[in-house]
């Protein structure tokens, strides 16, 4: 069984349709890269995964549990959408780390609300801490830790924010295009972040402009044009070979620079 | 000369009388514009258009006419047109009504720069917290208050300062703060008239109080300096 499926996914903003039916599926451990130029609906499919927006039509299936069918109103209801967002996970394009926590504090301040409600506070802190970490070493920012946001360049502000989604356990971790705002020293960083990731067979969604890592990091990959799924299959072959026109003049526009 | 001298402690004594019920004024109108300001701007924010409109007129009113005619409207009102005199007739009654005055007034202002102040906290901030599965609660307090509290520090100081002098309109409804203590002498107080002196030295007043207000802001506004 798939970790996730989705199934005619449709959008529209006003009278402008972004998501025009889009299925695809995801296999635990996989990391699925989407490519394809901006406004092509990237960004909105991740947002729609994440509950930010409320997809007009279609189902979203996790584990075969049914999170959102746009037909069946009981899964539209607000009363679950905490717990449903949480197989999620989004790293945001501008990091949106709290400014006001340090980088630790970051961290570890979703879980410790959620526990202080469950009033499993007192008995999971040590090991809250402990993961976080364990997180921090493995993103190479443990002696950063205690830095508020501003005293981090935007790479160690985007190591971070992979952090605080990697301690919620998703059962997907989402990437809206994480590198788009770094410059290409600061890019490298995180790539590596993400590669160590998939290494240790995360199950990602990573929307991206990086079209060489695109092609090496991921197990599958979609290229969506204008609301629809153009293309997708083994990234070699979309890279190498592709089949629809539209393919071949976006990769070539890549392979151009 | 002497006869200055003399009338100095006089004087002295009078205006510390007035200049504490001044000081009641600002700080009873702070501590009751600050939340009322929240809740006024969470009105003007609301999506329920009823709410959020009926918000917006109450602040076109309150800022759209002089205080002083409110101050005026709220301690009148009641008993001339209602013929319902609640505030009585004492000083007790008219601080009463300056202090609901001034509150509602202050409330309207400060709920604006709330508003400013939610509004100016990206969008991200709210969003990276729903994606972690906080609730809209959580967020408030836990994420947005204190980025907005940061942002407003600067006009709200303005509002405050402005509040320190503000408390001197109080004086049309009789209100006896510093203004209207220092006036008495001009008519007969304490066996001293025709003296304007003692206004000229309401100001000083007002001034040193206003440093030490900019001071304790300046402090405040240095401590939220850590993050940016």
């Amino acid at each position: 069984m798939p970790i996730l499926e989705v199934k005619n996914l449709r959008k529209s903003f006003g009278n402008v349709e972004v998501l025009k039916g889009i299925d695809f599926t995801l296999e635990k451990g996989e990391a699925l890269s989407i490519i394809g130029s901006s406004g092509s609906g990237k960004t909105t499919l991740l947002r729609c995964l994440n509950f930010l927006e409320r997809p007009d039509n279609g189902s979203i299936i996790v584990n075969g549990e049914t999170l959102l069918d746009c037909s069946d109103p009981s899964t539209l209801s607000d009363s679950q959408i905490r717990k449903k967002r949480l197989h999620f996970g989004l790293v945001f394009q501008s990091f949106n780390l709290f400014p006001q926590y340090t980088a630790i504090q970051n961290v570890v301040l979703a879980p410790k609300l959620l526990a202080k409600e469950n009033h499993t506070w007192e008995k999971i802190k040590y090991d809250l801490y402990d993961e976080a970490f364990d997180i921090f070493k493995e993103i190479g920012l443990t002696a950063r830790k205690d830095n508020y946001p501003h005293q981090l360049s935007g790479g160690q502000q985007q190591r971070v924010a992979i952090a605080r989604a990697l301690i919620m356990h998703p059962d997907i971790l989402c990437f809206d295009e994480p590198t788009s705002a770094l410059d290409p020293e600061l890019t490298g960083e995180v790539l590596k972040v993400i590669r160590e990731l998939s290494v240790q067979k995360t199950t990602m969604i990573i929307v991206t402009h990086e079209m060489e890592f695109a092609r090496d990091v991921a197990n599958h990959v979609i290229f969506m044009d204008n609301g629809v799924i153009c293309e997708q299959g083994n990234p070699l072959e979309v890279f190498n070979n592709p089949k629809e026109e539209r393919t071949k003049q976006f990769l070539s526009r890549y392979s151009h620079k | 000369m002497e006869t200055f001298i003399e009338q100095l402690p006089v004087v002295i004594g009078a205006l510390n009388t007035g200049f504490i019920q001044t000081l009641k004024l600002f700080s009873l109108t702070l501590l009751g514009a600050f939340p009322l300001g929240l809740i006024i701007a969470f009105g003007s924010l609301s999506k329920i258009k009823a709410i959020s409109l009926t918000t917006s007129f109450i602040i076109w009113i309150i800022r759209g006419t002089p205080l002083m005619i409110q101050l005026l409207i709220v301690y009148y009102f009641p008993g001339l047109v209602l013929h319902n005199p609640i505030w009585g007739g004492g000083e007790s009654g008219r601080f009463l009504a300056a202090t609901i005055a001034f509150i509602i007034n202050y409330a309207c202002y400060f709920s604006e720069i709330y508003r400013g102040g939610i509004q100016s906290v990206p969008v991200g901030q709210t969003e990276a917290g729903l994606v972690l599965g906080m609730t809209k609660r959580q967020i408030f307090f836990h994420v947005t208050l204190l980025q907005m509290i940061k942002r407003i520090v600067p006009p709200i100081s303005n509002e405050i300062i402005t509040l320190v002098k503000d408390t001197a309109l109080a004086r049309i409804i009789a209100l006896q703060e510093i203004i209207w203590a220092g006036q008495a002498f001009m008519k007969g107080s304490h066996g001293i008239s025709g003296a304007i002196w003692p206004l000229f030295f309401t100001a000083v007043y007002y001034l040193v109080f206003n440093g030490i207000v900019t001071v304790l802001l300046a402090k405040f506004e240095r401590r939220l300096n850590y993050f940016r």
